[in-house]
């Protein structure tokens, strides 16, 4: 494969990476913390009902999930095509 | 040793080490000025730009905020750190890559246009220095209010402070103070959080205590909405105070402005490495969220005692309200900052807090309770955080940190704003488009004369802040989302973006959000002058300004392309630096 080859395909699986990641930050956030969030409370986490944790607590954790995966999984793409900084 | 003395002992202390860092981090160069010479730890940046992005609004108003919204209050939780995603994802590892100092340079250089970069200057001047007002407020609050310091004693402090580190250190000096500055505030925060938490549930974390039982088997939310509902409110958990809609749209314009906001995104310029940037944003959400995730426990359990001060009976029985004369003593202090007020509308000699806009509720709790109306008059919510530790009955030492953890807040973010006005002055105007010849010592000189002059009128803004300082809020996050966001996304992510359709994509969102506000709330906030009313019913199809960040971006976006496509690509240097942007290492 030729470098630009090499580099384009390493952008292209960079945006899938993104696309799935921010899928999920939106699913989580806007969609059961926002949309389905009244429905959702018909369920409950301790005393919390879920709609509620989801939108004041879950969604937090889950953001911080998101940009941790997305550092390591980068750093794991950016050596698999050498890219990486020395 | 009484509060007052106490309180100007630990605030001084900690004034005390933000000079001591000051010294020591001073700037040797430009580099260290705008960036810190590129040098700073990921973990380090991620605590400074928690405490860079968590201003007085965060610290003092959030939780109260969230108190009497509920449910609803989770669209400033969620846009607040959501909009940390969007920047880690698509932004802050490739403007590291890019390696300049400024966001408007990168906007320059990307579409090779100082008109281009003339207009994200101007939105970023509009953005920080509306931001900057709010600040002031914090300061002064955490002064006039807590420790009974005049006004402007307390704000010429302050500023002498931040003249000091923001002067002589520039990022440095910024970097390393808010670290400190970050260690107090989440100190000054949590103590208060854990010790009500505990109390009321028996938990001492308070992200668990918020979903655990009271001292009577009953779920503390539970409890809340049913003491709410009893009292004419809509229940806690719930929908309340906007429409599902503009819930929505309102999270998405505060994720979105808040991946724009270039004090924020230039702190990812500060690290070694791109790998660093992708971490430090991470961290800075850690140290975002432990606060973040404290504050919606902190609104309900605050609101929790507050009804429970007020209404220690059952609701309707006449012994059920609390005498007007047996109020606790915080009360009392608090009063008289005017920030909480009563009026024993019915002559009863206790106090009634309920809702008397809901007709239904009102008319039924004349009738059979003998009430005249909601005698809570004025409840400032910033006293959810600021009372606090009073009402949980916590010793002096925590009413004066808690003092000194607003303070540390609003000057922490005061000086992130501070610095991204200067050098867009000194680098961007001055040695960008003015004076493009001038030397470094020069540039390093104008840099400090910019951030002097910044403070001054910061300084003189919070002596005297404009009557809509509230209203502009709003504003800075709506122009980040509708101007600064989209353009460096698609600098970015669009090759062919050319400098036709950004600088159309920025003029026509920052306009469109401009003119959306100003049609609601008056010409330049000018009272009077609104051409709609600003109410639920007035707004275009029900879309609150607030949230029109949201729709600015989207027209930003859409007109952008559109331009973008019947004009001439980028020419071929410049699809040259889009592709070395995207790869961490290449040329």
């Amino acid at each position: 494969m030729s470098q630009e080859e090499q580099r384009s395909l390493y952008w292209k699986t960079n945006l899938r990476i993104i696309a799935g990641c921010l899928i999920v930050w939106a699913l989580v956030s806007l969609v059961l913390g926002i949309l389905l969030a009244i429905p959702l409370n018909h369920f409950s986490i301790g005393g919390y009902p879920l709609g509620f944790w989801i939108a004041q607590q879950g969604a937090i954790y889950t953001f911080l999930i998101i940009i941790f995966f997305y550092a390591w999984r980068m750093n794991r793409l950016d050596r698999q095509y050498d890219v990486d900084e020395q | 040793m009484d509060l007052q003395t106490l309180s100007l002992l630990v605030v001084g202390a900690t004034f005390a080490l933000y000079i001591g860092i000051a010294i020591w981090a001073r700037a040797g160069g430009t580099s260290d000025f705008y960036v810190a010479g590129k040098g700073i730890n990921p973990i380090a940046n991620g605590m400074a730009t928690a405490a860079d992005w968590m201003s007085a609004a965060s610290f003092i108003s959030m939780a109260g905020l969230i108190a009497f919204l509920g449910y609803s209050g989770a669209a400033y939780l969620m846009g607040w750190t959501g909009g940390y995603v969007l920047m880690a994802l698509l932004l802050a590892p490739y403007l590291r890559k890019f390696g300049k100092f400024t966001v408007p340079q990168f906007i320059g250089d990307r579409f090779y246009s100082q008109t281009a970069r003339i207009i994200a200057v101007i939105s970023l001047l509009v953005i920080s220095i509306t931001y900057v007002i709010g600040q002031m407020r914090g300061v002064g609050i955490a002064f006039s209010n807590i420790l009974n310091v005049d006004l402007t004693i307390g704000l010429i402090s302050g500023m002498v402070i931040v003249f000091f580190y923001a002067v002589l250190g520039g990022m440095k000096g910024i970097t390393y103070t808010q670290i400190a500055q970050y260690c107090v505030m989440i100190f000054a925060y949590t103590v208060p959080a854990i010790f009500i938490s505990l109390q009321l549930t028996g938990v001492a974390l308070p992200q668990i205590g918020l979903g655990s039982t009271l001292a009577d088997d009953r779920y503390l939310l539970d409890a809340l909405d049913q003491t709410l509902i009893d009292l004419g409110f809509n229940a806690y958990t719930a929908l309340g105070g906007m429409s599902l809609l503009n819930m929505f749209l309102l999270t998405v314009a505060l994720m979105i402005g808040t991946a724009g906001l270039p004090h924020v995104i230039v702190r990812f310029f500060t690290v070694p490495r791109i790998r660093d940037a992708r971490k430090s944003a991470g961290w800075a959400l850690v140290f975002i969220a432990i606060l973040y995730t404290t504050a919606p426990a902190v609104g309900a359990m605050a609101m929790w005692n507050f009804l429970n001060t007020v209404q220690p009976g059952e609701v309707g029985s006449p012994e059920g309200n609390v005498l007007l004369e047996e109020r606790p003593d915080w009360m009392e202090r608090w009063e008289r900052t005017g920030l909480l007020q009563f009026e024993d509308k019915n002559e009863d000699g206790r106090i009634q807090y309920y809702n008397d806009r809901n007709p239904e509720f009102a008319a039924m709790a004349e009738e059979q309770y003998g009430w005249q109306g909601n005698e809570v008059i004025r409840v400032d919510r910033d006293i959810m955080v600021l009372a606090n530790p009073e009402i949980a009955g916590l010793p002096n030492w925590v009413i004066a940190l808690v003092a000194a953890g607003g303070i540390a807040a609003a000057l922490s973010t005061a000086a992130g704003l501070l610095l991204a006005i200067s050098s867009a002055i000194s680098h961007d105007l001055l040695k960008g488009v003015i004076a493009p010849k001038i030397s470094e010592k020069t540039e390093l000189w104008a840099a400090r004369i910019s951030m002097a002059a910044a403070i001054l009128l910061a300084g003189y803004l919070g002596l005297n802040p404009p009557g809509f300082a509230a209203e502009v809020v709003a504003l800075a996050f709506g122009l980040a989302a509708a101007s600064l966001f989209p353009t460096l996304m698609m600098g970015i992510f669009f090759k062919n973006m050319n400098k036709q359709g950004a600088i159309v994509g920025m003029l026509v969102g920052l306009l469109s959000t401009l003119v959306y506000i100003f049609l609601f709330k008056g010409w330049f906030f000018l009272p009077g002058t609104n051409v709609l009313p600003d109410t639920p019913d007035g707004w275009i199809l029900g879309i609150n300004p607030s949230s029109f960040g949201t729709i600015g971006a989207i027209l930003n976006f859409a007109s952008a392309i559109l331009v973008a496509k019947v004009t001439a690509p980028p020419p071929a240097h410049i699809q040259e630096l889009v592709e070395s942007v995207r790869v961490p290492r290449a040329g």
